[in-house]
């Protein structure tokens, strides 16, 4: 019997709930006679190039979960506030949800799902969540886990004090904050050390 | 979010003819550029700006440098650098504490990644009724309809530079530091490249608070130049806000002075989270420059600093804030070892 892993069942179930009536469209909204111009965009989504034609308004976190189902990248606020669509765009983390598709030029975009070596070794900054519990409803865990790989390459993981400032942007709403900063530290050190 | 057609310039020139339905960048303007989009694209899904068009400037982005240039006349900053490249620059934060303190302290990494410096100085306000088209009344979006804030939620709402037209508070930090530091611009547009001080760049409301800016329609900010001086080393931002960091400000204070002994000279005073625009406090200069620094005097320059101000309710607690804000920045300038290498902001 073929094994169902959680994200199977989630990426499937819109369309198991509707009984084969209907499929949800992506969250683009409706065409429109002034939408008819798609923009063509070239996404290079953790190595692999995909070549979309795109509803201008689609933002980067819409073109990875709806257009690529690359659903490890989260819809937490979709404003800007929460940072749960953190992504690395060109070796830098932005996000996702304010970036449209077609204005990202090419540039080289990793999302949670390119993180993991190629045997499936997780990164040591995914190892250290998961060793420091540094989450509770994990809905939040990706997006802190691309901010946390940023600040540790960027230099901004040297205190407890730095870490907190410098990983403000992502919000988690269990406030698992002392174990997030804890796996950051731990990832910092082991990185250091590699 | 209303559909557009998205369009991309190669270079200024094209920027600046694709741009001529930009307006002012009013709400209703047909055109807006599009530069790191933490704005823009935030208030078009909120249905604030409906562009018919939006041209990405993304080719106009500095690329193989951080586009910071020291030089002994000063700073220079491309327009279209972020904000984090220029806050982590070790020459910024040397000799213009100031300006690597206020970009900081503002935002959140991502943010700062995304966002450039020609648009944050051109980023709307927060107040929420601007934010929020369900409520009627705002002149700044729709002209004439009026101000909701005044006489209801006007907590963060301004106390300087208001008229009754608009008690919006301009939410920058940058641009606190760049008009204590005299900063001016440089702008292309289709009649050419213009020169311009920052100061002149927001407008005060003026009954029309829906043109913020003095920008004409197609023009693009390309570089900021912040002046050398005695006073840049001893600057810093200090910025209060209701949670200690990833917040805007409720009161906060731009500092630059040099200090023989006690006395303070050629101070520079710049006041964020409490004005309509970018806010200079020369009375508050003119009580401090050329005279020892105590603490009596210092509340006197606060006080005047606050002279003219006008608060709504909510908000009456910024006159004091202020104050203090302003009396705390002056000390912490003065307590500055300028030999000592400065931690993170």
């Amino acid at each position: 019997m073929p094994t169902i892993t959680r994200r199977d069942l989630l990426t499937s179930a819109p369309a198991l709930a509707l009984g084969g009536l209907a499929v949800a469209e992506p969250p683009t909204p409706a065409s429109t006679a002034r939408d008819s111009s798609r923009v063509s965009t070239r996404l290079i989504v953790n190595g692999k190039a995909h070549d979309l034609k795109l509803d201008p308004r689609t933002t980067v976190l819409d073109a990875l979960r709806e257009h690529l189902h690359l659903t490890g990248t989260k819809k937490g606020c979709d404003q800007g506030q929460c940072g749960a669509c953190t992504v690395l765009i060109g070796g830098e983390r932005v996000l996702s949800c304010l970036t449209l598709a077609a204005a990202t030029n090419a540039r080289p975009i990793v999302t949670v799902e390119g993180l993991a070596g190629p045997g499936g070794e997780l990164h040591p900054v995914q190892r250290a969540f998961i060793e420091q519990d540094g989450f509770q409803c994990g809905y939040c865990t990706p997006g802190q886990v691309m901010s946390a790989v940023a600040c540790i390459s960027e230099g901004h993981a040297t205190t407890d004090e730095d870490i907190r400032e410098y990983m403000s942007g992502n919000l988690c709403r269990c406030g698992a904050y002392p174990k997030i900063v804890a796996a950051v530290r731990q990832a910092r050190d082991q990185m250091k050390t590699t | 979010m209303r559909p557009f057609e998205f369009t991309q310039a190669r270079d200024l020139v094209e920027a600046t003819r694709l741009g001529s339905r930009t307006g002012q960048g009013q709400t209703d303007a047909a055109a807006q550029f599009l530069a790191g989009g933490t704005t823009l694209i935030d208030l078009m899904k909120l249905d604030v700006l409906r562009p018919s068009t939006v041209i990405d400037l993304g080719a106009l982005r500095s690329s193989g440098n951080n586009g910071v240039s020291a030089r002994s006349d000063g700073l220079h900053l491309s327009a279209f650098a972020t904000m984090a490249a220029v806050a982590n620059d070790p020459e910024v934060g040397r000799s213009y504490p100031l300006i690597a303190d206020s970009l900081k302290l503002a935002a959140s990494p991502q943010l700062r990644n995304m966002a450039t410096l020609g648009g944050n100085v051109l980023q709307k306000t927060r107040c929420p009724f601007y934010r929020d088209p369900s409520w009627q009344a705002c002149n700044k979006r729709s002209p004439g309809s009026g101000c909701q804030a005044i006489g209801s939620f006007n907590r963060n709402h301004a106390i300087l530079g208001t008229d009754p037209s608009c008690i919006a508070q301009y939410p920058g930090d940058f641009g606190i530091a760049l008009i204590a530091l005299d900063a001016s611009m440089e702008i292309s547009g289709p009649h050419g490249v213009r020169r311009l001080p920052f100061r002149e760049l927001h407008v005060a409301p003026a009954a029309h608070p829906d043109i913020e800016t003095c920008l004409g329609a197609g023009e693009v900010i390309t570089e900021f130049h912040v002046p050398a001086g005695p006073w840049t080393q001893r600057s810093l931002y200090l910025k209060v806000r209701d949670r200690s960091s990833y917040e805007f400000a409720i009161s906060s204070c731009a500092v630059a002075m040099a200090l023989e002994g006690e006395t303070a000279r050629t101070v520079r005073l710049g006041l964020g989270g409490m004005a309509y625009r970018p806010w200079r406090a020369h009375e508050a200069e003119s009580v401090l420059n050329g005279k020892p620094l105590t603490e009596a005097l210092a509340r006197q320059a606060a006080a005047a600093a606050l002279e003219g101000a006008k608060t709504h309710g909510h908000n009456d607690y910024k006159r004091e804030l202020a104050q203090r804000v302003i009396v705390r920045a002056l000390f912490e300038a003065k307590a500055m070892n300028l030999d000592a290498p400065r931690s993170h902001a």
